[in-house]
């Protein structure tokens, strides 16, 4: 029998073709669109070839911010991550508490982005702000729109409130998922606390890990209402990261060009370390 | 090593246990000997894990005494008693290698290196377990899991007993006989008290010396698999050994024995007398299929009753009957003939039991004052 061709089934597949074009080829296009030409209005418009990404790369200003937003992502992984375990390891498992404890923690992330910022902007202010005038009061000399390390701290702390619980609620999940005789042959085995961590706990949080490391470090690498409400990315340029140095770029200077460019430059170190991470996360899984 | 004494054990899960229906172990007094290979048998809920629970400390009894060697344990954790146990479903550390797997207690215990090496190796060897060594624990394949977990347990050759908790539930039937006799061997080669808990007769019979038949939460029968079949202390231990079980029946006493209906069975002295003593009780007779006799042709002493069904299990035959009302069970070996509309049985008086509330009514030789 021969087998019937019918191509007219491709037709099926538009309506995911044009939803994918219209909600990212055809907005990253014109983004590629704007990366290699110079354009003054509808009639003056210039090839440029690969100009603005040379000049993007080799900007001193974006090298700093680039700089910035590695030392803040780094920061970030390295405290939510063993914080968010270290909550979930130590949340009741059943009772009326871990019902409370779990709804405390799912506070901050339920908090819109400014507002968060808006929240420790006051809370930190050395004359009205709880925070910041208590530290005054003790005799130290915080404040965060003045002194560079003041700024930093505050905008980490800022972050860890925030969203260190959705690493712990993460986390938490992943340890309820255990079953009850892993603990059970690990007692039998007399392993320490230490060992079920190591062995157990920590193998089987793995996939959930995962993924909170990811979100996070996407997260924090795009990090841009709670800084700006914030610090408005001072002291000077302590806390300007990528983001805010793009929209500078993009709405401020209305240098299309070079801000196009760069959107695609940072869309491609995202792209670059999440894929680190997962490849490195996973990689240890491999078979022997 | 240890013999695992245990004293008025009792254990319930509410914290104000009402009444007996709210305990999981029912008060108990039990020896397992050191060096025994045991069995607790017993069907789903009938207590079995939460007693197996207890011995190893994962659980603590609300009532009565462990005691590992006339040495009280109930407030030892699993950690220090000292105890193995393998569990329904396999628990290996998904993480390490085979080898870490099995040197995993032992490193706990802060033995040497070398030792470790030594000891593991003489285990993978006894569960077939060396070409595995170096592989990563996930990758295994169910069986594969379970000899790890049972090797976890058997590595530590000082521990007070092992204990296994259905251990062959997940293993395919082929294996669960394999692995059955290497449980056996290593037995004998190491002589360490292991209770084996099981719902499936065959499992426990081969197993164990003897075994403990479990029931609504207490021990119902302790004995040889034998023991168990010729003369089941408790009517639970005749209808959940032998397949079919045991044929049940009520009866009242009876001038000279028991009966029901316009059936009679004459008793001896003895047991008459314990009849007597047992007023008010319910009284069953109970006799296994495999022991009703059947006549070739109609036998004055022996009873009327009608065939029923009949099914061939190829190597025996089993009859359903019925005598006078009460459906009965017959054994039949495939060489002999088979009844048809009638058969004429009669119940040899050594194989029929008496039970009343339950119990076997044991013969009583003398009268009590």
């Amino acid at each position: 029998m021969n087998k019937v061709q019918n191509n007219k089934a491709w037709w099926l597949v538009l309506p995911v073709f044009l939803l994918v074009a219209f909600s990212a080829v055809i907005p990253m296009m014109t983004v590629v669109n704007y990366s290699v030409q110079d354009i003054f209005d509808q009639s003056s418009r210039y090839f440029v070839g690969a100009d603005w990404y040379k000049q993007v790369l080799l900007d001193p200003r974006l090298h700093d911010s680039l700089l910035r937003q590695f030392i803040y992502s780094a920061c970030v992984l390295l405290i939510e991550i063993p914080l968010g375990i270290a909550i979930a390891l130590t949340m009741p498992t059943k009772g009326k508490w871990s019902s409370l404890v779990l709804i405390i923690l799912a506070i901050p992330l339920l908090i819109p982005w400014n507002v968060v910022g808006t929240i420790w902007q006051i809370f930190g202010r050395a004359d009205i702000g709880l925070m910041g005038s208590t530290l005054n009061a003790m005799g130290i000399n915080y404040n965060y729109a003045a002194n560079t390390m003041d700024a930093w701290v505050t905008v980490l702390v800022m972050d860890v409130w925030h969203w260190t619980s959705l690493v712990a609620l993460l986390c938490y999940s992943g340890l309820r998922a255990i079953p009850d005789v892993y603990y059970q042959a690990a007692r039998i085995d007399r392993a320490s606390n230490w060992a079920v961590f190591r062995h157990i706990q920590l193998p089987k949080m793995k996939s959930v890990l995962l993924i909170a490391v990811m979100l996070r470090f996407m997260d924090s690498f795009m990090i841009y209402t709670e800084p700006f409400v914030l610090t408005g990315g001072g002291p000077g340029n302590a806390t300007t990261f990528l983001s805010q140095t793009l929209t500078q770029m993009a709405i401020g200077q209305f240098d299309l060009g070079p801000a196009a460019a760069f959107s695609l430059v940072y869309f491609l170190i995202i792209l670059l370390v999440s894929w680190l991470f997962y490849t490195a996360m996973t990689h240890s899984d491999a078979n022997r | 090593m240890a013999e695992i004494r245990l004293q008025n054990l009792a254990h319930s899960y509410t914290s104000t246990p009402a009444g007996p229906e709210d305990y999981a172990i029912r008060e108990m007094n039990h020896i397992w000997e050191q060096g025994g290979a045991y069995a607790l048998l017993g069907p789903s809920g009938c207590g079995k894990s939460t007693l197996l629970n207890i011995i190893s400390g994962l659980l603590s009894p609300s009532e009565g005494q462990v005691m590992f060697d006339s040495k009280v344990v109930n407030e030892l954790t699993p950690e220090h008693r000292n105890i193995a146990q393998v569990f329904q479903f396999p628990v290996v550390y998904d993480t390490m290698t085979v080898f870490d797997n099995l040197a995993f207690p032992l490193r706990n215990q802060g033995m040497a290196e070398a030792k470790i090496h030594t000891k593991v190796q003489e285990i993978a060897e006894v569960l077939d377990l060396q070409s595995l060594l170096d592989k990563k624990a996930r990758n295994l394949t169910a069986d594969e899991k379970q000899k790890v977990s049972m090797g976890r347990g058997l590595v530590r050759d000082d521990v007070s007993a092992i204990l296994f908790d259905e251990p062959l539930t997940v293993i395919d039937p082929h294996l669960k006989w394999k692995l059955r006799r290497k449980l056996k061997q290593i037995h004998e080669q190491f002589n360490i008290t292991m209770v084996y808990v099981t719902h499936d007769q065959l499992e426990a019979s081969t197993f164990a010396d003897k075994i403990a038949v479990m029931y609504g939460g207490q021990i119902v029968q302790f004995g040889t698999p034998r023991e168990l079949f010729e003369r089941p202390s408790h009517t639970f231990v005749g209808y959940f050994i032998g397949s079919p079980g045991m044929n049940l029946i009520e009866v009242t006493a009876q001038p000279g024995g028991v009966g029901f209906a316009s059936t009679h069975f004459p008793l001896s002295e003895t047991l008459q007398r314990g009849i007597a003593q047992a007023e008010g009780k319910s009284l069953k007779v109970g006799i296994r299929p495999e022991f009703v006799h059947v006549w070739d042709g109609p036998y004055d002493d022996a009873m009327r009753a009608d065939v029923v069904h009949v099914e061939d299990l190829g190597t025996y035959k089993i009859l359903t009957l019925n005598l006078d009302g009460a459906p009965i069970k017959v054994r039949l070996a495939e060489d002999k003939p088979v009844p048809e509309g009638t058969a004429y049985i009669s119940f040899p008086g050594q194989w029929l039991m008496v039970y009343a509330d339950e119990y076997l009514l044991e013969p009583l030789s003398e009268v009590q004052p």
